[in-house]
């Protein structure tokens, strides 16, 4: 199949200075919105192509853009969500440093389409290198008459501004992130109202992942149809799935979506690590529920990941083999949640840590079979009762390894004792002498 | 005190934001002052902060609190932060974290007498297909195995001379 986001990347003696992207033909989508395409034909096309966003909610992006209002002389903002922090998530890190101006010719065209003539790229904190790439590439924009004040003459001004988190997984949360960029702890606001109308500094807003964005150009190129035309049903377009944990060839995969895990795992990822068996998968970041091997031929799509039980998500699909402790996994993830939780409100923040102690104590031998009733009691008072999605999240890796590994929870509390001995166990695997 | 060169370099980050929205440069500034300050913050820089950005001490302290990013007690000359979370784990991040204590003589969130290294151990880096890894400072080390850790805390030592 061919690549649309990885191809420049993937021939061979690219890099990202903006003239590689000149030689694959970069720049000339925008060219041909600023003379052809007026700003509502772009939100339809967008609509049309069917992408979805990236980032981990999947929502149509031409809808997205068009609940912004058409006032004129109104200030509206485009933020590129690039806080990739989702476990097991590290496509937009390649996308933003194996080919910046690709993402930056996706926001120009995007500020255009909603009217925004600021946008800003807010970037992890942690990544310095990515950081660099693209305010370079940002002033390389520039210096061409991409970026700035009347643009290739179209009389259309645009500023690009790279801003650094600094490590809050919540500020990948669209509103924690508006929050951030203001400045102020990371904390999700009460929606509605939604960014569209009271984003950054109160003005409309609209909120894009790195990969999402990146995907932009490409369909003006080639039209909506195009793009729609790829996939399945609703999951148009191809995605990055970034593949991690115990497979041959771990990595980022370019793929259409509707392709299956087996395939993923078994022909991209060339399998299991020393060829262990399976146990477990998590297909969508650490916030989605658990797949066994059962599910391997469960779609790369939305909606057959969704009917399956679990979410398609940021992309991020990580592979357990059959000697990996399944409550060690969750207690590992529960410490992330802990970790992460911003503290606003009550359920997430008292809960979270509340769920990794008693995982902690079965982990360790010192559980009761209580326990199991006590934490799917905890997840139903967490879940749907916060402001943000955070709730859902810290509550999946438990539910899910409790449907379906739940065998593995008594065990744990019946032997007193996790059946997996550690150290032998790390002697096996990754970090070799 | 906040250099001049630093001052400069803040002024342009305050200009990327509407002139009524200095606080937006908030995290930005907050990065440069804490680099200048060899990685860490002190009650003082976050006050002239507050002062530089027109904002209350207490804007800058929450926030300061707030993001893992921030240090407010000293670090080493090399901030060695090891990705702790799943995938890094699935790879053996436990025992890359051992061998880390075992070499340098201490333990997580701890200095180095010399003052050289500090270990900390974080959550997800966004490096799960290269894991385990850690993160030195800016720089990210990737598919971590003993030989390499032992390489590259030898070319830090030697680089510290």
């Amino acid at each position: 199949m061919e690549l649309i986001l990885f191809k420049n990347m993937s021939s061979p003696g690219y890099t990202p200075k903006i003239s590689s992207y000149l030689e694959a033909g970069g720049y000339q989508a925008l060219e041909k919105t600023l003379k052809e395409i007026q700003p509502d034909q772009l939100i339809e096309m967008v609509k049309k192509s069917g992408l979805r966003g990236r980032g981990g909610a999947g929502f149509p992006t031409g809808t997205k853009w068009s609940f912004i209002p058409k006032t004129p002389n109104l200030i509206k903002y485009l933020c590129c969500n690039a806080d990739e922090g989702e476990p097991g998530t590290f496509k937009d890190r390649q996308l933003m440093e194996k080919d910046p101006h690709q993402l930056i010719e996706g926001m120009i065209i995007s500020c255009y389409a909603i009217g925004a003539h600021t946008a800003y790229i807010y970037i992890r904190g942690e990544l310095v290198h990515a950081t660099r790439v693209l305010e370079k590439a940002i002033s390389e924009a520039k210096a061409k008459g991409f970026l700035g004040k009347n643009i290739l003459n179209s009389g259309f001004d645009i500023e690009i501004y790279v801003h650094r988190g600094a490590g809050a997984y919540i500020c990948g949360e669209e509103t924690a992130l508006l929050e951030s960029l203001e400045g102020k702890r990371g904390k999700p606001r009460f929606k509605p109202p939604f960014p569209a109308n009271y984003g950054l500094y109160g003005k409309p807003t609209v909120i894009n992942n790195v990969e999402t964005l990146s995907n932009i150009p490409h369909i003006v190129t080639h039209g909506g149809e195009w793009y729609a035309g790829i996939g399945v049903g609703k999951s148009t377009g191809t995605r990055l799935f970034s593949l991690s944990g115990h497979v041959k060839k771990p990595g980022n995969y370019e793929v259409p979506l509707g392709e299956t895990f087996r395939h993923l795992i078994f022909d991209l990822g060339g399998g299991m690590l020393n060829d262990k068996k399976l146990k477990a998968i998590i297909p969508g970041g650490a916030s989605a529920m658990v797949f066994t091997e059962e599910h391997l031929d469960v779609k790369l799509d939305f909606e057959a990941v969704a009917a399956a039980g679990s979410m398609l998500g940021s992309g991020a699909v990580t592979v357990m083999d059959e000697e990996t402790c399944m409550v060690w996994a969750t207690l590992n993830l529960m410490h992330f949640f802990a970790h992460e939780s911003c503290g606003k409100c009550t359920p997430c923040r008292e809960g979270a840590p509340w769920l990794y102690k008693i995982v902690h104590r079965i982990e360790h031998g010192e559980g009761k079979m209580e326990d199991l009733g006590l934490l799917a009691d905890l997840c139903g008072n967490i879940a749907g009762k916060t402001v943000c999605a955070f709730g859902e999240a810290e509550v999946a890796p438990i539910l899910g390894t409790i449907k379906y590994f739940r065998n593995e929870y008594e065990y744990h509390i019946r032997e007193k004792k996790c059946p997996i001995h550690r150290s032998e166990r790390l002697a096996t695997i990754g970090f070799p002498g | 005190m906040i250099s001049e060169t630093a001052k400069k370099q803040i002024g342009e980050t305050v200009s990327r934001y509407p002139e009524d929205q200095k606080r937006s440069a908030l995290l930005p500034v907050l990065h440069i002052v804490q680099y200048e300050n060899n990685g860490h913050l002190t009650e003082a820089l976050m006050t002239e902060v507050a002062e530089i950005l027109e904002i209350s001490p207490l804007q800058v302290y929450e926030v300061v609190t707030f993001y893992t990013m921030y240090n407010r007690n000293p670090v080493g000359k090399y901030h060695i932060q090891v990705c702790r979370t799943l995938p890094c784990a699935l790879m053996g991040a436990e025992k890359l974290v051992s061998y880390l204590e075992e070499k340098l003589g201490i333990g997580c969130g701890e200095t180095t007498p010399d003052r050289l290294f500090t270990l900390t151990e974080v959550e997800c880096l966004a490096s799960c297909g290269t894991a385990p890894m850690m993160q030195i400072n800016e720089d990210y080390y990737e598919n971590l195995n003993k030989n390499k850790v032992d390489k590259i805390l030898e070319e830090l030592r030697q680089k510290a001379k």
